[in-house]
């Protein structure tokens, strides 16, 4: 069995003329866990993961895999799976031969080209030139480039995009698989919801910029807690709520009550006298706490 | 080594997994058998007159054309020398374009080496292009001379050492545009740049240098006339009317190299090992 190795990132900047895309980012990730890469489009995932795989040179700072940077890696494909934009292959070339040429190149079985286009369900379309591939196809195929070496390190750049439900919910188990097996998982995604259900931890970039590092629990906060509560009678319970000196909005499903506490408000309803028909709790989700923590004011 | 050895694999794992290296075969042998066939056919005509001069409208032009073989063989590099250019600029240049730089650099790191393999790989597909050619400029070219009673000499070892050297030089020409798409990494200019270089801007330069002696002399280090000479014989350089001596054919084959490794080493700096995004 493969076993992961830790991904360290140190003090990584990097500059394209005159613009910062990533600025001194900073981060572990450990093996035997999933961790979510996630930001925005545009804050900088994607160069990143490339300047830790060695395609693009950081302006300062180094990223390694168990402290060997990528291109020192003596055996670069069994250590570590890549798998970046779903459009990296001749599309007259088959799934087949796409992936014995860099067998072939990695020192590997040929007999590993089947194993690999078989896990991720490509085997019956191993002949066909990935040209006609479709969106969902690719990602497998880019997939089964990452699995080709059995490495104990994934990184995966959104391979979430593109696949239909089906194949959401097999990766979701194959990425939860993987990171049992002790290997290290590190994958990349715009959107919070798309791994909230398989990631353990999260490393979250805004502009450049680390914003956010921790398990995913550690986005499960009450941001921002209202109380949601309603009566037939709406006039009476507003009076109410304004003599107790509870500050409130008019919402769509009712009044927006600034107090976390629901008990609180039903008390003030009943010594009113006044009905309710809603009366619950609204948390902040965890996709609330994500995006307040890379909004910076502006919509995704 | 191992780590090269693999990359020269995997290298020729590419060429050969698509289609254009038979498409290009095909036309190579297509091209060069129409050519040396049909002209073999005109001058041994003409020699042997079979074939009147007024026939042919020469205008009581010359009919000799000194040793015919050479002339007709040389056609696989003196005109198909296009064909490796091509697959070589076409093979780094697809590199860029499908965005394969990604899966090359993530299972081999060292770049340079990936370059390395690349230029040996096509080298030797290029030699084997220098077959093709051979076949049809030797094969139909000698058989029509023979057929017209001209002796093919193919017993002359003469013969024989051009046909080496044809190996060679069509070997650098890929080298060459694996050169050339690294320096120009951008696949439909650098096609252009092949077809408008070898079949137009390369053969005037090479007529208008050939007038006065001093250009005739720079125009012997043009990659084309290098060519030529590294082969020992071309119908270019029967055109020459200036009778400049070409170079000698390791001068040659020294200035086709260069061109390559030139050509090679820029590209690497300017393309090659940049970010690859």
């Amino acid at each position: 069995m493969p076993t992961g190795a830790v991904i360290e990132f140190t003090n990584i900047s990097k500059r394209f003329g005159g613009v910062t895309a990533v600025n001194d980012l900073s981060f572990t990730v450990e093996p035997g866990r999933v961790t979510g890469f996630l930001g925005p489009n545009g804050a900088g995932k994607t160069t990143s993961l490339r300047i830790l795989l060695g395609l693009v040179a950081a302006s300062s700072g180094a990223a390694t895999f168990g402290g060997v940077r990528y291109r020192d890696l003596p055996h670069p494909l069994k250590t570590v799976g890549a798998a970046l934009e779903a459009a990296s292959f001749h599309p007259g070339r088959t799934a087949r031969s796409h992936l014995g040429v860099y067998a072939i190149a990695a020192g590997l079985p040929r007999t590993r080209v089947m194993e690999v286009l078989t896990q991720v369900g490509l085997a019956a379309h191993a002949a066909q030139r990935v040209g006609g591939y479709s969106l969902g196809m690719r990602q497998r195929l880019g997939l089964a480039y990452a699995l080709l070496g059995d490495p104990g390190v994934l990184v995966l750049d959104e391979p979430i995009n593109g696949l239909d439900p089906e194949g959401i919910r097999w990766i979701r188990g194959f990425l939860r698989d993987m990171a049992a097996e002790g290997r290290t998982v590190l994958v990349s995604s715009h959107l919070l919801s798309e791994v909230a259900q398989s990631v353990d931890d999260v490393v979250i970039i805004a502009r450049g910029e680390l914003v956010h590092l921790g398990p995913l629990s550690s986005l499960d906060t009450d941001a921002a807690p209202q109380t949601i509560v309603d009566s037939p009678d709406r006039e009476n319970l507003a009076a109410a709520l304004t003599s107790a000196g509870i500050s409130f909005s008019i919402g769509r499903t009712g009044l927006l009550a600034a107090s976390p506490d629901p008990a609180v408000l039903g008390h003030i309803a009943f010594a009113a006298g006044v009905e309710l028909s809603v009366l619950h709790r609204q948390k902040a989700g965890l996709e609330d706490s994500f995006l307040a923590l890379v909004g910076g004011g502006h919509t995704l | 080594m191992t780590m090269f050895l693999r990359s020269v694999s995997a290298e020729f794992a590419k060429i050969f997994t698509t289609r254009l290296w038979w498409i290009l075969v095909i036309v190579l042998f297509c091209y060069i058998g129409l050519l040396a066939g049909g002209l073999a056919a005109l001058f041994a005509g003409i020699q042997t007159g079979v074939i009147s001069p007024d026939a042919v409208n020469t205008g009581g032009g010359p009919t000799d054309f000194g040793s015919l073989p050479p002339l007709i063989y040389s056609f696989a590099s003196s005109v198909g020398y296009v064909f490796p250019v091509l697959l070589g600029a076409l093979a780094t240049t697809g590199e860029f374009r499908h965005q394969t730089l990604t899966p090359t650099f993530l299972a081999t790191p060292r770049r340079g080496l990936v370059l390395g393999a690349k230029t040996a790989t096509l080298i030797l597909i290029g030699a084997g292009f220098g077959v093709v050619a051979l076949a049809a400029s030797v094969g139909i070219g000698g058989g029509v001379l023979s057929a017209f009673g001209v002796d093919a000499l193919l017993l002359d070892s003469q013969t024989w050492l051009l046909i080496a050297r044809t190996l060679l030089a069509m070997g650098l020409w890929a080298a060459i545009g694996v050169g050339l798409g690294v320096l120009v990494p951008n696949q439909v200019a650098s096609i252009v740049i092949v077809l408008a270089f070898t079949q137009f801007v390369e053969p005037l330069l090479r007529l208008a240098a050939s007038f006065l002696e001093v250009t005739a002399k720079i125009g012997n280090f043009l990659p084309g006339a290098a060519s030529d000479a590294l082969v020992g014989a071309s119908v270019f350089t029967m055109a020459s009317p200036a009778g400049t001596p070409p170079l000698d054919w390791w001068q040659g084959g020294l200035v086709l190299l260069g061109y390559a490794l030139v050509a090679t080493v820029i590209g690497y700096v300017v393309s090659w090992k940049k970010d690859v995004t």
